[in-house]
């Protein structure tokens, strides 16, 4: 009705404006002015974007159950689980805040992909069953309706781990575990490796254990974008912002022992919007930390770390960033189609990449190596000293490639034991850790969101048991040592 | 994603031809994955405007989305329900007996060893497969079935198999081929040719088949090289004869070879 009013009204019924504007030579847009006085008309009945207080509209809303800060694959995985788990469909409100949307320095798009059960800790190889589980039915986790399904472009290649005399015993314990979980891993002697790959030089290899089934690698960014396709429909929000303060508030209290605790509790967090200085204070019940690379600044933000050293206030989150190198070599003579990501006992890897004799592949540094963290510079090299000596000693075809490309990443190490944290903080009691995976995160990731889920709406880990991954360990000491790290 | 790939226009047995236009839809267009292989029995035309009706509300309302998605949960419930494990059979009758079970009931064809083939009659299970709790099972044709990787446990089960035919099955995948080096030991033959989800990536996990004499691995859309990965393949299996990409795939037809009709011209293979 009030469209066949604007039509009536500012026509050339209007006598004396359509007069004038004969008249005259006009520069007046007439027809540019009709559509705008149409849209702000649009806009102000209900329903329109105008709101008459102000224009929020670009920042996050003000009030969210959940805050998840990070919207790597892991924040998204506890997004994805919380709405599934959750007891009634629209129950818990979630707001997801990502810094850098083109994920540009994120840890998920620019890892390697790829995804074992080779691990020596019995929870981190459940971690990585549930993930491939989760991998292969993708597009029954995943679905959208009207949406494409997704392809991982999984390689079920397999991981081949090769150990020397030193570590032969280790890696027999280790399968020995692997197999009690339910992995399909075989050991191989030094015999059987040269017949099944001939172009591997097995000098100095007393023992290889070789996954059969259910290991390779596969694309990130595809795993990324269904998880946030998939996040979107059931309703979760996103922000591109960042957390710069989170408001809390302390209860001075005492343990049954009459030992006094400090237990903080975070009231709202404040969101920066990207090149401005505005923000929005989002008040929320729980705040999750799945910031990567960057979560010991945003565990320091809560106050984590705050307090005389040796006691459990004392305790900084031990996860900071530290960058490994990724090199993308042609090779004409390399292994073939069969190729696994082989893993050498001095520490330098590689996997195939598509059909061209390309590979994949690097090395992790020692500590002494370890390059500045500031910036993602790629140390080319760190390629010809460290890297392509030990490959070519290993697989004497590797002699002779060309590097095309090189990018550099960040791992979220964990300097304490190279494993993830897992769970609440014990004196910031609404802070739940999902961080800290030291280069296994992406392949966990869907396991890990479901753990910190069930840890958020039941209170306690009900499919896998992650209790020695909480934060409390870095208190009490105790380590859960990872011994087969990439 | 469902990239649209000029097919070569080779002979081929009718039959085949139904089977093969049975899956072809799931990447044609590439819209809707999993309920494109419902809508492959009927024609495309007034389906489609259907769908994007059914689109344009599900995109406004609630409710309808929620119908369509319960509709697809309940398409991919029938694949598990076909799937599930004989337990029973296998406790009572033995591996092999279960394995045939499950492939007959799925519509393919089972070859006991010094048996003929035996086909579903579309009667139930014939009464003398009961009998056979001992005899291995040595071929089996599974072309077109449903079979997916939990129903693949039923195949891995019967460990003197020789010869497999997967033709056409639309939810064997890259997921499933990894699973296949259960049956290194005794698979001679094996045949992937036409099924959609298959590319060169499974297709790298065949190599612990070293047994394997012939590899039909023809007409698979998902594989992005098929001369290429035809050439790997043959390099990772050296004593095994690969039935693969013409050579002449993907090269375009010249104006003269263009054919008009394919029923009535075949060109030969």
């Amino acid at each position: 009705m009030l469209r066949g009013a604007l039509r009536f009204g500012l026509g050339p019924g209007l006598l004396g404006r359509g007069l004038g504007t004969h008249r005259g030579g006009s520069t007046l847009d007439w027809d540019g002015k009709v559509s705008e006085i149409k849209k702000k008309i649009q806009s102000i009945l209900p329903g329109g974007a105008w709101s008459p207080l102000c224009d929020t509209s670009h920042l996050p809303p003000e009030h969210s159950d959940v805050v998840i800060v990070g919207g790597g694959v892991v924040g998204l995985s506890v997004a994805y689980w919380l709405k599934r788990l959750e007891k009634q469909q629209g129950a818990v409100r979630v707001l997801v805040v990502e810094r850098d949307h083109t994920y540009s320095q994120a840890s998920t798009v620019l890892s390697v992909g790829g995804i074992r059960q080779q691990f020596s800790l019995p929870e981190n190889i459940q971690l990585s069953l549930f993930s491939v589980e989760f991998l292969r039915n993708i597009n029954e986790y995943l679905a959208v309706v009207d949406d494409p399904p997704l392809d991982l472009q999984f390689n079920p290649s397999g991981y081949l781990f090769l150990a020397s005399e030193e570590g032969a015993t280790i890696m027999e314990n280790n399968v020995k575990v692997q197999r009690q979980e339910g992995a399909k891993v075989c050991l191989m002697s030094p015999e059987q490796l040269r017949k099944k790959f001939p172009w591997i030089n097995t000098e100095g290899v007393a023992l290889a254990s070789y996954g059969l089934e259910n290991e390779g690698w596969f694309d990130p960014w595809c795993l990324l974008q269904g998880l946030r396709r998939k996040v979107q429909s059931m309703g979760v929000l996103f922000c591109h912002g960042e957390v710069t303060r989170f408001v809390s508030s302390s209860n001075h209290m005492e343990t049954a022992s009459g030992e006094k605790v400090t237990l903080k509790r975070i009231h709202e967090v404040h969101v920066k919007v990207d090149h401005s200085q505005e923000y929005q204070p989002v008040e929320c019940a729980i705040v999750v930390n799945a910031a990567g690379a960057w979560s010991g600044r945003i565990a320091e933000l809560a106050g984590i770390g705050k307090g005389p050293p040796g006691t459990l206030q004392g305790t900084k989150l031990p996860v900071e960033p530290r960058k490994r190198y990724v090199y993308l070599w042609h090779c004409p003579q390399g292994p073939g189609l069969e190729a696994p990501l082989v893993a050498d006992p001095s520490g330098a890897y590689f996997r195939r990449e598509g059909l061209g004799n390309n590979y994949l592949g690097g090395c992790s540094p020692s500590e002494e190596e370890e390059p500045d963290p500031g910036n993602l510079e790629v140390d080319h090299a760190f390629f010809q000293e460290k890297v392509w000596p030990r490959l070519a000693r290993r697989v004497p075809a590797f002699e002779a490639l060309k590097v095309r490309r090189a990018w550099a990443g960040y791992y979220d190490y964990n300097t304490f034991d190279q494993n993830g944290v897992v769970g609440p903080h014990p004196l910031v009691i609404n802070m739940y850790f999902a961080t800290g995976f030291s280069g296994h995160g992406l392949q966990q990731a869907p396991a890990v969101g479901r753990a910190v889920a069930e840890v958020m709406l039941e209170g306690r880990f009900q499919t896998i048991n992650l209790s020695p991954f909480l934060f409390s360990r870095f208190y009490l000491g105790e380590k859960a040592q990872e011994r087969c790290i990439i | 994603m469902g990239k649209q790939r000029v097919r070569s226009e080779k002979a081929r047995p009718a039959n085949q031809r139904e089977s093969l236009r049975l899956v072809a839809p799931v990447w044609n267009g590439g819209t809707s994955g999993i309920r494109g292989l419902s809508r492959a029995v009927d024609p495309e035309g007034s389906q489609r405007k259907g769908r994007a009706l059914l689109q344009f509300l599900a995109d406004r309302f609630y409710d309808v989305e929620a119908v369509r998605g319960y509709l697809l949960q309940k398409q991919v419930l029938k694949v598990l329900q076909k799937n599930r494990s004989f337990t029973y059979i296998k406790e009572r009758y033995g591996p092999y007996v279960a394995g045939a079970s499950f492939i007959l009931k799925q519509g393919g064809a089972v070859k006991f060893q010094d048996k003929e083939w035996m086909r579903p009659n579309g009667r139930g299970l014939s009464g003398e497969l009961w009998k056979l709790r001992e005899v291995p099972v040595e071929a089996v044709d599974a072309s077109g079935c449903a079979i997916n990787y939990q129903g693949l446990d039923h195949l891995l089960a019967l460990r003197e198999l020789q010869s497999l035919s997967l033709r056409c099955c639309p939810h064997v995948d890259d997921w499933c081929l990894g699973r296949l080096h259960q049956l290194a030991d005794s698979l001679r033959e094996l045949s992937l040719a036409g099924c959609p989800r298959i590319s060169e990536r499974g297709l790298a996990c065949l190599h612990h088949l070293q047994n394997l004499r012939r590899l039909d691995i023809s007409d698979l859309p998902a594989v992005s090289n098929p001369g290429l990965t035809q050439i790997l393949v043959e390099e990772m299996l050296p004593d095994c004869e690969v039935l693969g990409a013409d050579w002449a795939q993907g090269l375009k037809l010249g104006p003269e070879e263009q054919p008009r009709d394919t029923a009535s011209s075949p060109i030969p293979a």
